[in-house]
Parts: C-alpha cells; structure tokens; sequence
C-alpha cells in the first residue's frame, strides 16, 4: 500500500481518479504526519485542518458524482504566510501582523480554491520574506528535516521543510531574491521562480515588488510543474502580470528531452566561493545533462559582480515604501507608546512599528530609506537600476549562446541555526546565485543534485532560461531527475533519516501555535 | 482666530511701488469617474463613511492597483485642452510619507515624467487684456482619505480627542495642474489668480471631466506666493497657501499674502517657507507645518504599475473629443447674440450662458432669454443658495418654459407686466406659462373700442401733456400710456396705446 504522505502529487492524483483513495485519507494522513512532527520541524504557523477537511470532503463528492475535476484536485496544498487568505491568519512571519486575518484571497490562492486543493495551513517564513534560514520568523525557525540543528533555507523554509517532512505534497513560495530556489537546494526539493508576471502577486504580502515572484514548491519536477500551471496565467488585478498563455511546461516536465539543447555553465557561478561538495555534485550533474544529449557552452557575465550590491539598493529602497503601511492605523498589531499620556497617532504608529518589527526588516527600511532619500537617490538607487540593465543585458547575450544556463543554486549546504544569524552580509552572501534572475525578471528553478560528500547534506542545481520560457527549466529539471533517479535508485528524500525515530519525544518549544491564532 | 494671530500687512499700492509678486497655481481636480484611479470602488459625494473601500484603496497588505483608463483619458485630454504635449512614455510615482488618512502611507502620483507638460492657458482679465499663464504640467494622481478630527473646539487636530478616518474619498482620481511661475501681474496678480481658476474651471467642466464644484472639495486651489524687489527678476522665498477653495478667496489670499510678505520684508525680516493656511471667514492666513529641506517625499517609479505610453494616434482621436475652449465661445456667443460687454458680464457672473445657448437653441430670442433668465429666478435662486441652473433643474423649469412664455408676449396675448406674472406662476410651481396665464386670467384686452375710450379719456384729463406732444415733444407720449393702462386696468396694449395716441395728437 502507498504511503500517502510520500507519494507525489501525481501519484496521489492517479490514485484518487482511479477510486484507490479519497482526498479525506490523503488529507487525514498528511494532518496526522504534521502532528508528529511539526513540532520538531516548525514548517506551519496555523493548520486549519477543519477547512482542509471540509475542501477534502466536498472534492470527494464532486468526484463521486461523476464531476470533472482539476488534476490536482484533492491533492492537499500548504500556503506560505506570505499570500492572504480569507478567513485563515496571515502574518507574513511578522508580529506586526499577529492576528490578521485577511478579507479576501490572494488570486494564487484563489485559484488553488477553485481547483479543489484542501489548505492545510500556512507555512512560516523569514519576516516579510527578509532572509534565507528563516530565523528571522517572528514565531521561530523552522527546521531543515535532514538535520533538525540545520536551517531549511529562507524566506521560504517552512514550504520546502514541509515538503522534505512529507506533511504536504505542495506548497506555494515567493521569491524575490531565492526565497524559493534556496530552500529548495538545502532540503533536497524542488521549487521554480517563474517569469516576472507568470503568476499573480495579488495578495502576496509585497516585499520588493519588481523583484517578488510567486511559484511552485514540490518534491518533484512534473509537480512542480502541475502546480505551476494552476498557479500560471494573466490576473487583471496585477498590472505586472504577463497577458499572454503559460509555456508549455507540464509537456516539458512528461518529455523530459534536452537532446540538441545548448546548457550556458555561467563562469561567475561556479568555483570560488562554492562549497567542494556542491560544485563536485553540480559538474556531475553536467555532465548527465551531456549524457542526455545536450550541449555545453561556457558563458561569461561581468555585471553579476555587482548584482548583489545592486539587490540591496533596490530590495530596501521599495520594502522600505511597502511596508510603511503597517501603521496601526488599520489592521494588525497596535501598540501605546510606554510613558506617554494621550499619544498622537504618529507616536501610536512609532511604537508599533519599534514593536512589531525585528532587526532585519528594520535594517533594511532604513537602509531603504537612506538610499531613497533626496541628495543620494541618484547615487544609490539611480546607479541600481543602471546595473540591473546591465545584468539584463549580460543575461540578453548569455541566452544568445545557450538555451538555459545553469549553476549551483547556493554556494553551501544548509547551514547551522544561528550560524550567520549575526552576520547579515554572510546571510545575503547564501543568495549570490538566485539574485540575478530576480534583478532581470527570468525563470529560475532548484533541482536537487545529490548529497555533498563532506556533510551528506543536499545541494541544489539551478537552471535559468530566458523570460517567458519557463517550460525549458522543466524540460532540463526533469531529464536530470531522471538520470539521477536511476543512480540514486529512487528520489534523494529517500535517504532523509526518519525524523520519527529521531525527533525528540516530546514537542520542541514552539510559541507559534498561540501567536499566530489569537484573533482568527 | 484670535486678535494675537493678525500679522503685520503693507498697504496694497506699497507693496506694488517696491516688489514685483511671483505666482505659482496649483490646482487639484477630482475626475469624474465612476470608480477610483486604481480600483473598482464607486466614487459618489456624500455616501456613509467608508462604505466605498476595499483591499486597494484601504492599503491592504497584498492588494495592487490597476489604474482607471478613463482616469489616464481624462488626463491626456485635460492636457490638450491646456495645449500641452502629451508624453509618449509616462510613469507613476510613489511620493513617501506617513499620515493617518493615507492608506499605504505614500500617494501613488506623478513625478519626473508627468502626463502632461508645458502648455498654456490664455486668460481675460477685469480690465479687459488677455493674460497668458504658462502650464508647467498637469499629472494624475489619487486622493487621501479624510480626517475628521472630535472633540476639539474648532474641529482642528489640536485639542481634539480622536479622529475619525473616511477613506470613501482615498484613491479618487485627481489631476494635479501646475503653472510655471507667474510673473509680470504686477498689480493684476489677484486678479489673475481668480481668472485662471475661473478659466480652468469653465474648461474642465466644459471637458465633462469633474464637475469642479470648490465648495465640495472637487476642485481645490494651492497658491504660491512669493516677492520680488521691484526690477530684480530674482524670485523670492514663497509661501504655499492651501484651502483656498472660492474664486473670491484665491483673489484675497494673493492680496493678503502680499501684503504680509510686503510687511515682513519692508522691517527688513524674511519669508519662511512654509505651507499656510487661508481662513475664509476672517480672510487672512496662518502658519501651518514648515515646509523644510527635512520633508522629503523620497520619490521613486510605482513598481506596482506599469508605464503609460498612450499612443499617438489615440492622443490625436481624445484632441478631436475636445470642447470649443470656452473663451472663444463665449465671444462667439456674445457676438451673435449681440449682447454688450456689461450684459455679458452680468451672464457669465450669473452661470447663465448655457441655458440662454439652450432656450435661443429651443427658439427663444437672445434677448428674451437673456431678460428671463436673469430677473426674477436669479433673485429666488440666489435667496436659495443655488446657481441659477440648478435652481431652475430643481424647478423642472427650462428652455422651454422661456420659449412659450416669449412666444405669448409677441403674439399678443400678453403684455411685459402680464408676462411677468405669469413667469412669477411658473416659478411658484403653477404650471406651464399659458396655463398661468389661464388661471390667472392674464389676457391683453384687444378691444379697440376700449382702448379708444380709455385714450380719448386721458388726453382730455391731461390738455397741457396733449399739446406738448402736438408741438412736437414725442416722448411725452409715455406719460398719458401709462395712464391708459391704468385706465384699462393693466390689461391694455402699450404699442397700440402709444400708436393712437399718437394719431390722435397728430404726430402718426
């Protein structure tokens, strides 16, 4: 008998469409798995597991009725906290947000709805996707399920962890500078950034909204794939959004074929800088692309250079602009200043901000601030968006010698909590890779590569190919998979250790079931 | 206000005598459009606060805009009208700061590449010179939401206890239209003040894009201010005054805020720049919050939004769209409806063209129309409050009304007097001319036998009136009229009373 909570998306879509289960099993079973070990892992800040039964419910008596369903419908989802959600709180990793319950749906999650996919819950996050381990959740880090002391890659470490802990088949990510793709390589997941405008930002919490992009997050090429095409296509409540039909990608991820495709190994992503055991896993991974029947081109990039000085202008200087509206004018957290009589609004809106956000997302309004403000404007932020042209233009003419380029996803394994907790630039060194996809708007997607040899922990490999053709990430990701698979004999979450036989008995001090559902 | 707040002014001609003022008009329009410039919600005036909200225009975490394409129409055709050049690559821009009734805590406006640049509008002073005021830019952008502030005596944030936030008004499209600096007024400054807000405001309403009522915030006016040593052409400190929201307040702010800065510059003091505010019960203004180099609004493109590059042939079929530009109208009208300069000021001071250009359409006279219009509905409307138009709407009183009315007089049914009667039933609401008429029995006595008495019987009562007019003194005549009308109870003709007098005295 399957296990429910190891099998695919597609696995389990088959199994509900040929009647040898039900969306309630698959979802019960998936619930139970988080009340083993969610307490050790920490991948959800809320699990509404009435609405994901009720969803389950009605799903399987639509299909009993003869209904025609999505393909995925039934399969059970997690949501980033990152996107609203009616009814259900959406804290977006933050304090200032403890409490929020959204009036309206982002439209990805819409779209989820009416495709018949039960909502398990909403998965934890850096605050306001500031980070790449998660530690900077308001409610506490989440835990990389190889190794609980590890971090499972950020902003979006509770997606890829509750994927790597089998509690859900799916999961929904947002990426603004690797969000998805990181965590993705450091739990041995996959996870694609689509298009700039390939997906709807409506209702996602902004962070640097030319930068932000939602996207899928599975175990699987083909799943990511399934999942991307539900999330995919025009929304006319985005201005952004891309007004014309998604790639081809599930037929990319079925065929699987690279023969005759050009693959651009990037030289400022390789080598120095990267782990042995990534970059040993990463040329392997090369060259079963070659085995595949594709090409190899070497291509060069200079502007990568300066594209993460040129991300931390950019990113700050629009998070600095959208996050002014957590004000306590409206929603969320309000607090009164200490020691002061009949305070003013604006000594209201002071306090609360002083209490309602951590370090990080400080650190970077007022770096934001700073970069924005008159007399350095043009030094800063000005100078910003010259480079990020530049990084387009490197891409334009990269992707004339090659069909996708590819490269480790991050330069390390997961590392310890707490190991660059207190050296943000370290932190922001983990996104070198990720970075300059977000900066010129083109796909990008993790797939894993192995284990490093020197930690046995999982590495990532990362594609990228030009805007609006996202299908030839999946057409590389699956045939890698594929070959890799067959090396492995079977997927590389198989070698996971069994958190059940070495999670501690007894719950991790967690504070975020009491923090996140006060209000809901 | 208290007497502590009146600040030191210079008399008006002294002021002119030493500095030469400097004038910048900004104008804030609110669109007329249905919805909000980013989003779905309806825009009607005095709806229950916050009932015209939703996640975009409330600042919701995750919400986007989507802007209004009647808003960005309105714009472009806002700027032809101002002969401006339409941009063919534009932006929005976010213009950062904190305050309680700005939903996102920053307006999604217009910066460094505006909709609409550098145009003109030619205005027609008092004394009857054409003066032209340079446009800088028009923009689009959207409106804040409203404060009211409780507890405090004068409804000010000082000494209130709390405040109420109306964000029906947040996200009403607005078109920002700014001037380049005015200069060369010299004495005509506040006159040319008024006349470019007045002149805008027949434009835009002309357009059909707002309905540009200052009094209900559609249209608000901002004016700079600053002076100039006489002959220096080098531009002072300004002040920006802002609630100027009248056509006779933007006149008197500018008289004011010269005098003041005249007073302050003349002890030898100089100007704060700072944003002040005009009081129109007292007519002076006070200061507001100083307006720094610390306020800095950080500027920067709306990722969320995507540029505007209106092509050109659209920009080419919205110029088709526009309006005959109300100055050349007005002379056209004036012109063919043979109406002199005073008649015509008395018109326009009164809104009335547009119903005269109606009721002359409906086939009334210019003239008639024009002494209908203005008389006896003018006076009710102003005791009302109204504008003569609305009144007259409010009526179910029009064209029409005027047409049938003329067309009574000069068939003879009634006379002036009679007329005027039956206009006073219409207006009371007793129907249409001719059934007041009826009803009241207004009815010019054509009986010539009558008339004939009547006359006969006057002359003989007024010998020495008689035979003035039989020596030659015509204009005497209108004495003995006056008593045949008497005689004949008011029902009489005048013309032909006046037509047998005359043959009767022998001047016929």
């Amino acid at each position: 008998m399957t296990d429910l909570t190891r099998a695919s998306a597609a696995e389990l879509a088959d199994l509900m469409a040929r009647g040898e289960t039900t969306s309630r099993e698959i979802t019960t079973a998936l619930l139970e798995r988080t009340e083993a070990v969610d307490g050790a892992v920490h991948s959800y800040l809320h699990v509404d597991r009435d609405g994901a039964l009720a969803t389950a419910d009605a799903v399987d008596r639509r299909r009993a009725a003869g209904e025609t369903l999505h393909a995925l419908a039934g399969v059970p989802i997690a949501v980033k906290d990152v996107m609203t959600t009616t009814g259900l709180p959406t804290t977006c990793g933050s304090r200032i947000l403890q409490g929020w319950v959204p009036p309206y749906d982002a439209t990805v999650v819409a779209r989820i709805k009416a495709a018949g996919l039960p909502i398990l819950g909403k998965t934890n996050m850096d605050e306001f996707a500031m980070g790449s381990s998660t530690e900077h959740s308001a409610y506490g880090p989440s835990h990389n399920p190889w190794d609980l002391d590890r971090i499972p890659g950020g902003s979006g470490g509770g997606s890829s962890s509750v994927l790597a802990s089998f509690q859900a088949p799916l999961a929904t990510g947002t990426d603004t500078g690797g969000s998805i793709r990181q965590p993705a390589a450091v739990t041995g997941t996959v996870g694609t950034k689509p298009t700039y405008g390939g997906v709807s930002r409506y209702g996602l919490i902004a962070l640097a909204s030319s930068l932000d992009q939602a996207g899928p997050c599975a175990r699987t090429v083909l799943d990511t794939a399934m999942l991307h095409e539900l999330m995919a296509g025009h929304d006319p409540l985005d201005s952004t959004s891309i007004d014309a039909p998604v790639p081809p990608i599930v037929e990319a991820a079925r065929r699987a074929d690279v023969r005759g495709m050009r693959i651009g190994i990037v030289r400022e992503l390789t080598g120095e800088g990267f782990q042995a055991g990534v970059q040993q896993r990463f040329d392997e991974a090369v060259q079963h692309l070659v085995d595949a029947g594709a090409e190899v081109v070497e291509v060069s990039c200079p502007s990568f250079t300066y594209a993460l000085a040129t991300y931390y202008l950019i990113l700050p200087s629009e998070a600095s602009s959208n996050l002014a509206k957590f004000d306590a004018m409206r929603y969320g957290l309000r607090v009164a200043p200490r020691d002061v009589d009949d305070p003013s609004a604006e000594q209201v809106m002071a306090a609360t901000r002083d209490a309602g956000f951590g370090d990080e997302v400080k650190r970077r309004i007022i770096l934001g601030t700073y970069a924005l403000s008159s007399g350095y404007y043009d030094a800063y932020y000005g100078s910003a968006q010259k480079v990020r042209r530049l990084i387009a233009d490197d891409f334009a003419s990269a992707f004339e010698r090659a069909d996708v380029l590819v490269s480790p996803t991050a330069p390390t394994t997961a590392f310890r909590l707490g190991a660059k907790i207190d050296d943000p630039l370290a932190m922001y060194l983990n996104d070198i890779a990720t970075i300059p996809a977000n900066l010129a708007g083109i796909p990008g997607m993790s797939v894993p590569s192995g284990l490093a040899d020197e930690d046995g922990l999982p590495a990532g490999f990362q594609i990228l190919a030009p805007a609006m053709a996202d299908d030839r990430l999946y057409a590389v990701g699956a045939a890698l998979e594929q070959r890799l698979h067959a090396v492995w004999g079977g997927p590389l979450l198989d070698r996971i250790p069994d958190l059940l036989a070495s999670a501690p008995t007894t719950p991790m001090a967690t504070p975020h079931a009491d923090a996140t559902t006060k209000g809901a | 206000m208290s007497a502590g707040d009146t600040e030191a002014l210079m008399g008006y001609d002294d002021v002119l005598a030493a500095y030469d003022p400097a004038l910048g008009l900004e104008v804030h329009v609110e669109l007329g459009t249905n919805t909000k410039m980013f989003c779905g919600c309806a825009t009607t005036f005095g709806a229950e606060p916050n009932t015209q909200v939703c996640p975009v225009c409330l600042g919701l975490p995750g919400a986007l805009p989507v802007v209004n394409a009647i808003g960005v129409e309105s714009a472009i055709r806002i700027g032809l009208a101002l002969n401006c050049e339409i941009a063919t690559w534009s932006r929005f821009a976010r213009k950062n700061y904190f305050y309680p009734d700005m939903p996102k805590n920053f307006q999604t406006s217009q910066y460094d590449e505006p909709i609409a640049f550098g145009g003109h509008l030619d205005v027609d002073l008092e004394d009857g010179t054409v003066f032209r005021v340079e446009i800088e830019r028009a923009h689009m952008e959207e409106d804040t939401g409203k404060s009211l502030h409780v507890g405090g005596a004068t409804g000010r944030i000082h000494g209130a206890t709390h405040s109420l936030v109306d964000y029906n008004r947040a996200g009403i499209p607005l078109i920002e239209i700014v001037t380049k600096p005015i200069v060369g007024a010299g004495e005509r400054a506040p006159d040319v003040a008024r006349a470019y807000v007045a002149t805008l405001r027949d434009l835009l309403k002309a357009l059909g894009v707002s309905d540009v009522k200052m009094e209900q915030g559609s249209m608000r006016c901002d004016v700079n201010l600053s002076l100039s040593p006489k002959g220096s052409g080098v531009l002072g400190t300004r002040t920006e005054t802002k609630n100027v929201n009248s056509l006779r307040s933007v006149e008197r702010a500018v008289r004011y805020e010269m005098c003041r800065h005249g007073a302050i510059l003349a002890s030898g003091g100089s100007i704060l720049q700072e944003t002040r505010h005009w009081h129109e019960d007292t007519g002076i203004t006070t200061s507001g919050r100083e307006k720094s180099d610390a306020e800095d609004y950080r500027y920067f493109p709306e990722p969320d939004l995507v540029p505007i590059a209106p092509a050109r042939d659209w920009v080419e079929e919205l110029r088709a769209t526009l309006p005959e530009p109300p100055a050349q109208r007005r002379k056209r009208l004036q012109a063919a409806y043979s109406y002199s300069d005073l008649e015509m000021r008395d018109v326009l001071n009164a809104g009335l063209l547009d119903l005269i250009e109606e009721t002359v359409t409906a086939g009334g006279s210019p003239a008639a129309a024009r002494k209908w219009w203005s008389g006896e509905v003018a006076r009710r409307a102003n005791a009302d409050g109204q504008d003569v138009p609305s009144y007259a709407a409010g009526l179910g009183v029009g064209p029409a009304q005027v047409v049938e009315l003329e067309t009574l007089v000069t068939s003879g049914r009634l006379n002036d007097a009679m007329a005027r009667q039956a206009w006073e039933g219409v207006l009371d609401g007793e129907g249409s001319p001719t059934a007041v008429a009826d009803a009241r029995g207004l009815q010019l006595n054509q009986d010539s036998g009558a008339l004939e008495t009547a006359v006969d019987a006057v002359i003989a009562a007024n010998p020495e009136v008689a035979e003035k007019i039989r020596d030659g003194k015509v204009q005497a005549v209108g004495a003995l009229i006056g008593q045949v009308m008497k005689e004949m109870r008011g029902q009489g003709d005048a013309a032909a009373a006046r037509a047998l007098i005359l043959s009767r005295l022998g001047q016929a």
